[in-house]
């Protein structure tokens, strides 16, 4: 009998533990209003940040995290008008191509100062290049700068670098220089918002090293400390020239263990910004924060790809790919299973980027059983009548691929199972390799907004991007013509004529693009912009006055 | 039992040289190449990918990198990360942290759950000892992230008495409730260990002479009884001490603290080799001198331990 009644007092007390975490939420949201209040100019906000993997050097940020701070402490000779893509002059006076986009002439702003008060100069950017590109300092966006000529003597296949100067960079005068590129590239100017573009300071080149633990910049913040693992505080920079001028007193980015343990603290204000609402939280964060949640889409996209190497898509009819693609039903997989956190595709461009066409892929991606079995069918079929989507475990990739392969199974009757490898390393290795067995997941966020960067970069033949053997003689031509078309528009079309010949050939089936899903705290005066990487606009961001 | 002490030591050295080589082995193994990982799904840059592996010697033969690693191990030197940063840098950066977790969890863990056993140890079979059993019960049968996460949502998100996560890893007090819900678990079985201990050592010989030589009851239990009976408890605690040092990845993850366990996680995620080895070489350390230190214990609680 005593057992029995221990056993009610555990009960008990599971019941009153239960209770506890029922009655949270809920009081959060009824917090103060954010629109209301005055804007504190000194105010600092504290945004959450995962340790940079390499030191604070332009073209060494891969991952968002360095490129996160680098972004405020470095102003680049363009950057893009939020949601339209358009460009827009930061650092450059002007950015301008001639007859056939072969060689720019950059005009830079005049007067404007590093952080250490040395004068940023044509010299600055054309050092800053010629030393990002040079193989020897192991930039890793060093490859960046291969449109130059001049490139691969700085940055040799084989061997020791031959020079280190790229001979296409041209220092004219203290305010002008001159770029001259390998091929007509139309939308240059445009790969030119990316961060490996940054000018740096001559104190820079006596000591990279130290440099990458303290950088000097020439942007809205300037750098402060760099408590590892910890702590990373940039504020305002007061001699800023910029049209971007911080509207806050800086920032401190503060370093989160978990997506779990930062929510927690936006919850309790103690952050005011965070990356990613944590899964476990997603079907409540919207009644815990309120208006003070973020839902916003960003450039991004996210497919599944054929191993065009294997036996089974060797030779496929790309109708076969349309029909697979017509048996997913995404509306409902992004609805369910990824909890309204994408939103389904319907183009190989991720919206916000210029030439996003609605609807390009018209039908191709409507979900529809009984067409997509005919397709199917009709056209060969799929070898074996079985497919595998390869996907590394270490994210949370298991669901949804689990989706697409139940309504794949269902509406066709092809069999369809996941092939988790157990870390992304792993994930790549196999695709490097060309050892995916059937298809693989992919993913891709913008590096800059033109369309050509969602299509030329991953499936022409010989972009460095392709890893999935996908060759298409025609849609290479294609784009090397847009490449060298006069004008940007001219490009933009030209692609968007591409991207309808690849609706036919099917190098991916495209799923669906990515949104953020995160939250501001009660500290924050107004909604956070965001840029198309789905990071915020931090210089715009106000802090409420206490 | 000083040339026990150093035959010990000497032992540590073939068992040290073991463990880093199969660690060492064990990361190179790993599926995935960390260099090539730095690109994800970007366009990978092989000529230098391939220059930065030249760089830090991955382009050798696993063996010799294994050698020219203890070489300089030997001077003091633990590499660097993929970053650039220096191994031994980064130790010294999470190991305070955790040192300080684990000394206040142990401590928490040895005042309340040798408490807890010896209270109900001495009512064995009386409604305290049932109590005692149901609530360490419970504890055993919760996950720790349960634990964790039930245990901030009460205190941080609802009552706001502490701070959800640990800002400053210096601060006592804002590591109690991590160290707390670290020491939980082990508590329970430090209490279970002593109650047994106690309850059967009540009924041991020495007990009744001292009893039967008219000692007060407060110098049997506290000289005779407890020193007797903590030799099982202290063998726990010391291996507890280097689970917590090496393993408190859950709690440090939850609590957002800057340990060992999260480094140790953080670069087994992007296949780190030198600071897996680094951290892990050290861990081994720690827990071959801490196993000596507790059987040196023995013979400080048990003068009929000796070793020669």
């Amino acid at each position: 009998m005593r057992g029995a009644k221990s056993a009610k007092w555990v009960a008990g007390a599971i019941v009153v533990a239960l209770a506890a975490t029922a009655c949270g939420g809920g009081d959060d949201s009824a917090g103060d209003d954010m629109n209301k209040g005055k804007a504190d100019p000194n105010g600092i906000v504290t945004a959450q940040l995962s340790e940079p993997q390499n030191p604070l050097q332009p073209a060494n940020a891969k991952e968002s995290q360095g490129s996160r701070v680098l972004r405020t402490i470095f102003a680049g000779l363009v950057d893009y008008e939020p949601g339209t893509g358009k460009l827009e002059y930061v650092n450059a006076e002007s950015v301008t191509p001639n007859k056939d986009s072969s060689e720019w002439t950059v005009k830079l702003k005049a007067g404007w100062k590093f952080h250490d008060g040395t004068p940023v100069t044509a010299k600055s950017y054309v050092d800053s290049w010629n030393w990002s590109a040079n193989i020897k300092n192991n930039q890793t966006n060093s490859s960046w700068f291969a449109d130059i000529v001049g490139f691969e003597d700085v940055h040799p296949e084989k061997g020791d670098p031959k020079s280190d100067k790229m001979s296409g960079l041209k220092v004219v005068d203290d305010n002008t220089f001159t770029i001259k590129l390998t091929q007509p590239v139309s939308y240059f100017a445009y790969k030119l918002g990316y961060d490996v573009w940054a000018p740096l300071p001559e104190a820079f080149f006596k000591d990279p090293k130290g440099f990458g633990e303290k950088p000097v910049g020439n942007g809205p913040y300037k750098f402060v400390s760099w408590e590892h693992n910890k702590l990373i505080k940039v504020r305002k920079f007061a001699g800023y020239k910029g049209p971007n001028v911080a509207k806050n007193g800086g920032i401190d980015f503060k370093n989160y263990t978990t997506a779990d343990a930062a929510y927690s603290d936006l919850r309790s204000d103690n952050v005011d910004w965070i990356e990613q609402v944590p899964t476990t939280a997603l079907t409540n964060y919207k009644t815990d924060l309120g208006d003070r949640a973020i839902d916003e889409p960003y450039s991004a996209v996210q497919s599944i790809v054929p191993a065009f190497y294997t036996k089974q898509f060797k030779d496929i009819d790309p109708k076969v790919i349309q029909g697979l693609s017509m048996a997913i039903d995404r509306q409902t997989i992004t609805k369910t299973v990824l909890q309204g956190t994408r939103t389904p595709a319907d183009s190989y461009v991720a919206p916000g980027v210029l030439g996003y066409k609605k609807g390009a892929l018209g039908d191709i991606v409507k979900f529809d059983p009984a067409q997509a079995k005919k397709l199917i069918k009709d056209n060969g079929g799929v070898p074996g009548n079985k497919i595998q989507i390869q996907y590394n475990a270490d994210q949370d990739h298991k669901p949804w691929v689990d989706a697409v392969c139940n309504s794949i199974r269902k509406s066709t009757g092809v069999e369809c199972t996941g092939d988790p490898k157990p870390t992304f390393q792993a994930d790549l290795d196999a695709r490097d390799k060309d050892q995916v067995k059937s298809m693989y997941r992919g993913g891709w966020v913008l590096d800059y907004p033109v369309n050509s960067n969602f299509m030329r970069d991953l499936y022409g033949s010989t972009a460095a991007g392709n890893t999935s053997g996908y060759s298409n003689k025609e849609f290479d031509k294609l784009s090397s013509e847009a490449d060298k078309a006069s004008s940007i528009d001219e490009t933009v079309k030209l692609y968007q004529n591409a991207e309808q010949l690849l609706a036919k050939d099917m190098p991916a089936i495209p799923l669906w693009f990515y949104k953020v899903n995160s939250g501001q705290s009660k500290n924050i005066l107004g909604k956070i912009e965001y840029g198309q990487d789905g990071d915020p606009i931090f210089d715009t961001i106000q802090v409420k006055q206490k | 039992m000083g040339r026990y002490a150093a035959r010990r030591l000497l032992q540590m050295i073939p068992i040290f040289i073991g463990t880093t080589l199969l660690i060492f082995l064990m990361v190179h193994i790993l599926p995935g190449d960390p260099v090539r990982a730095i690109y994800g799904d970007k366009a990978p840059d092989p000529a230098q990918i391939a220059q930065i592996k030249r760089e830090y010697g991955f382009d050798k033969p696993v063996l010799e990198q294994y050698f020219h690693y203890m070489l300089n191990l030997l001077k003091g030197d633990f590499g660097s990360n993929l970053a650039g940063r220096p191994v031994a840098d980064l130790m010294a950066e999470a190991f305070p942290v955790t040192l300080r977790l684990t000394l206040l969890a142990i401590t928490i863990e040895i005042i309340i759950g040798v408490g807890l056993g010896a209270w109900a140890g001495l009512r064995a079979g009386k409604a305290a000892d049932t109590g005692v059993l149901v609530f360490t019960l419970t504890v055993i049968s919760i996950p720790v992230f349960v634990l964790g996460f039930i245990a901030r949502f009460i205190f941080a998100d609802e009552l706001g008495w502490l701070p959800p996560n640990v800002q400053d890893s210096t601060s006592y007090s804002q590591l109690f409730l991590p160290a707390f819900v670290l020491a939980m678990l082990s508590m329970a079985y430090v209490a279970r260990l002593t109650r047994t201990t106690f309850a059967e050592n009540l009924r041991a010989d020495y007990i009744r002479t001292a009893l039967a030589k008219g000692l007060p009851r407060r110098r049997i239990i506290g000289v005779h009884l407890l020193r007797n009976s903590l030799i099982p408890v202290v063998t726990f605690v010391g291996t507890d001490v280097g689970g917590f040092i090496g393993g408190a990845v859950i709690t440090e993850g939850i609590f957002n603290i800057q340990g060992v366990g999260n480094l140790l996680y953080r670069a087994i995620q992007t296949s780190e080799g030198s600071t897996v080895t680094g951290v892990v070489t050290v861990l081994v350390l720690v827990i071959l001198l801490i196993n000596l230190l507790i059987d040196l214990l023995y013979a400080v609680l048990d003068p009929r331990i000796r070793y020669a």
